[in-house]
């Protein structure tokens, strides 16, 4: 029998690992949501519009993570008995804290600034180290097995998607 | 089986028995209410023949409550009584509501919403919308000629969770299933059969008689979603009236009409500005009560000349909205308009050029959304046939979250999360040995508490006493299909579950509701008791009818033992049923809930095997 505690690959069908088919992931999804979404059950007694609501509500879920390359290479560590707990272990490489520290102090002068172009081409170039670090978790994950540089990986990618936000932050209080 | 025939006359367990639901446009200015018959949508009318229904109510001194056109007419005599526009202080707290020192009501600041004084008493904005509501259902059950099964209401795009559960309680208060809320922007769209259309942007400009919004909705793989939504909440129809209003009293040389000469001429300018969407130029003939004569005549071109700032007013708006959603006008692959005043030419071509393109219009614009919502609640009543099944995923308007440390707040669930949703966030106790721990919901994008609206506060009490950090407190939003929000907080390191169960619901508790409803049936007690009798009977009936369809389609499913315990709940509820004691129905209907649940969860179950199968043997093909 399904359960809710499925693991999210498994609900959709598709092969557990990193790289995964995006068509076939949303059509999974979709498909599921055609069954158990609660629009399906507004007519019906309360024990099947509460089965639906958890079951669309699981879907939902199951799909954000999947769709997420950051979110889906954690959920990959979790499953893996990998603790992905990003504030209790920060070893990071020096280099990767230096690009860091340059990025946020670029971050800070743009905001001061008001500099929209600035922060445009700080928002470019962290698009482009992102990519570049899910390429390597892809390989890390799916071909070397190396999970411990997985998880480091995986704490880059929080570092930088934390800095996205703050840059659209910066960007939608300029517009404003 | 003799289950099958033990049915009260007119309750046919029929299999593809067709059951009535409506839509409903709760507008602020005007409501409808429409149904799906023979396959078509189609706006139900009143005695008069009329489909819009004013949405104002009138509070006689005599405990008479008017709702619509005579109520509307009111406004003139008893404006302090006679509550109009409504839908403004739906949800909203005094300080929310703008422009309050220019309304005539007599506003009661209440925790949660602002209330209204009347000559009948505090009225709560639900109580007032649950009369307009009352009086579109009873419409409806006249027109279809029996009880509703449900309805869709439809509220704006960007209502939050107090505004859209004020809409709810007030068609609880109304009598009313609510089968869904449905977001006003995409009942357009659905009516537009936008669903069935291509993949793309589609942006929705509603020109109401008071306010305006726009909406940028993307489909996809038909999924509706809510991209951004814009609007000026002081800026519709009735501005233009006015603006023609004063080039009438310009160019008449009236300097001060009496109350009722001024009354009449604003009701002769909406008649003109009407007619001028039609005719190239309308004469305007009037003998005023001091008798002056008013003798002109405008032109369309004069008229658009008067009103093009406002036209240009709207455009603003739109521009924001289209930045939100980090798109283009020529992103956008269709307009919806909605609304009376968009049939105004010129206002249709101010849209069509900004988008560079004709928006649709082939649709009555006062009607489309509540034609939407019918069909919607159509499809949620399980009317629909198998072929034209279609999904509409909805998304939070705002973003859900927790007031943490030092004002700040903690988000839980972006806006834009497809909804059902559910998220939890851990939180830690700061004091050594600390057993409570309060918690404020709040909803907004800011990262400031006070800049965004606060929805709940709680406090989870029976937190074992341990040092500072070391309690996990969990604390689950969970946001259901029609975008409302419950919170609970458990606390999970010493397994001692301490649990608080939060719906908030803005200054109306569950018990006010039912104290409102027992009121309304004050002078007709046995009328109340034999309502809530013959709800609970229709109930249990739907329950067994459902119930007997999904043993017929997947009986297998069960083994003898398990499909004779299942078919002896059956009994007992409708035996129950078949008395006349509510109660007792109530309490089989929850006891059946507990006994049909392992078979629901198996169809359930076999539904998503199915779907999955489905998409594999599609993969086969390719």
């Amino acid at each position: 029998m399904l359960d809710l505690k499925q693991d999210y690959f498994a609900l959709f069908g598709l092969p557990t690992g990193f790289s995964i088919d995006m068509d076939r992931l949303e059509q999974a999804y979709l498909d599921i949501q055609g069954k158990v979404h609660p629009d399906r059950f507004a007519h019906l007694p309360d024990t099947d519009k509460r089965l639906s609501m958890q079951w669309a509500t699981h879907a939902n879920e199951a799909f954000r993570t999947l769709k997420s390359p950051l979110a889906r290479g954690q959920y990959l560590l979790e499953l893996k008995g990998i603790d992905p707990a990003f504030e209790t272990n920060t070893a990071m490489s020096p280099e990767f804290l230096m690009e860091q520290m340059e990025w946020r102090e670029a971050l800070g002068e743009a905001r001061e600034a008001a500099d929209e172009e600035v922060l445009e081409d700080l928002a470019r170039r962290i698009r482009h180290a992102n990519r570049a670090l899910i390429e390597q978790l892809e390989l890390e994950l799916d071909q070397k097995g190396d999970l411990h540089a997985a998880a480091d990986t995986v704490r880059r990618l929080k570092f930088l998607e934390k800095l996205q936000h703050e840059i659209n932050d910066a960007l939608t209080a300029l517009e404003s | 089986m003799a289950l099958l025939q033990i049915s009260e006359p007119g309750m046919s367990t029929a299999p593809h028995q067709h059951r009535l639901a409506v839509g409903i446009d709760l507008g602020t200015t005007n409501s409808l209410v429409a149904t799906v018959r023979n396959g078509v949508a189609q706006c139900l009318q009143d005695e008069e023949g009329k489909v819009l229904l004013p949405s104002a109510v009138h509070y006689l001194a005599d405990g008479q409550i008017v709702v619509g056109r005579k109520a509307h007419s009111a406004q003139a005599v008893d404006p302090r009584n006679t509550i109009v526009s409504v839908k403004r202080f739906m949800g909203r707290g005094l300080r929310d509501v703008s422009h309050v020192e220019t309304m005539p009501y007599d506003f009661v600041d209440a925790e949660g919403m602002v209330r209204l004084r009347t000559v009948q008493g505090v009225k709560s904005p639900v109580q007032v919308s649950a009369e307009i509501l009352k009086d579109l259902r009873l419409r409806a059950e006249r027109s279809l000629g029996g009880e509703l099964t449900g309805a869709v209401i439809t509220v704006p795009a960007y209502f939050d969770d107090a505004q859209r559960q004020a809409t709810k309680d007030a068609a609880r208060l109304a009598g009313l299933n609510v089968l869904r809320l449905l977001n006003e922007p995409t009942a357009a769209a659905i009516a537009y059969g936008l669903e069935h259309a291509s993949e793309g942007i589609y942006a929705v400009y509603d020109l109401g008689g008071g306010t305006f919004d726009i909406s940028i909705l993307r489909l996809s793989r038909g999924v509706f979603e809510v991209v951004a939504t814009n609007g000026d909440a002081s800026l519709g129809g009735d501005d233009f009236d006015h603006r023609l209003f004063c080039w009438m009293l310009d160019n008449a040389g009236i300097s001060l009409p009496s109350d009722r000469d001024a009354r009449r001429l604003l009701m002769k300018a909406r008649e003109v500005k009407e007619r001028l969407s039609l005719d190239e130029s309308v004469s305007i003939r009037m003998t005023l009560e001091r008798g002056d004569e008013v003798d002109l005549t405008i032109d369309r071109s004069v008229f658009v000349d008067i009103t093009r700032p406002l036209v240009a007013k709207t455009l603003k708006p739109v521009r924001k909205a289209l930045r939100d959603a980090g798109l283009d006008a020529g992103d956008v692959k269709g307009v919806v308009m909605v609304g009376g005043a968009t049939r105004m030419p010129h206002v249709q071509q101010a849209v069509g050029e900004f988008f560079g393109q004709i928006p649709l219009t082939n649709l009555d614009p006062d009607t489309v959304v509540a034609i939407g919502a019918a069909i919607q609640a159509n499809v949620l009543a399980g009317n629909r046939a198998a072929e034209d099944e279609w999904l509409l995923l909805d998304v939070i308007p705002l973003s859900l979250g927790i007031e943490t440390m030092g004002g700040l707040v903690e988000k839980i669930i972006p806006r834009n999360a497809t909804i059902p949703t559910a998220r939890a966030q851990d939180f830690t106790t700061f004091k050594d040995g600390q057993t409570a721990m309060a918690f404020h919901v709040v909803q907004g994008e800011r990262e400031l508490v006070s800049a965004c609206r606060s929805l709940a506060r709680f406090e989870l009490r029976g937190i074992p006493p341990l040092v500072a950090g070391a309690a996990r407190i969990r604390v689950t939003f969970q946001v259901d299909a029609d975008g409302l929000l419950s919170v609970s907080a458990r606390e999970q390191t010493t397994g001692v579950e301490a649990r608080v169960e939060v719906k908030p619901s803005y200054g109306l508790a569950d018990h006010e509701i039912a104290d409102m409803l027992k009121s309304g049936f004050e002078n007709a007690r046995d009328d109340m008791e034999l309502r809530g009798l013959r709800e609970q009977q229709v109930e249990a009936a739907r329950v067994i009818e459902a119930t007997m369809k999904a043993l017929d389609a997947d009986g297998g499913l069960l083994n003898a033992h398990e499909r004779t315990a299942l078919d002896a709940a059956i009994g007992a509820l409708q035996s129950a049923a078949d008395g006349q004691d509510a109660r007792a129905i109530k309490i089989q209907l929850e006891a059946f809930n507990r006994a049909s649940n392992e078979f629901a969860s198996r169809r359930m179950d076999k539904s998503i095997r199915e779907a999955l199968a489905g998409q594999r043997i599609d993969d086969l093909r390719i």
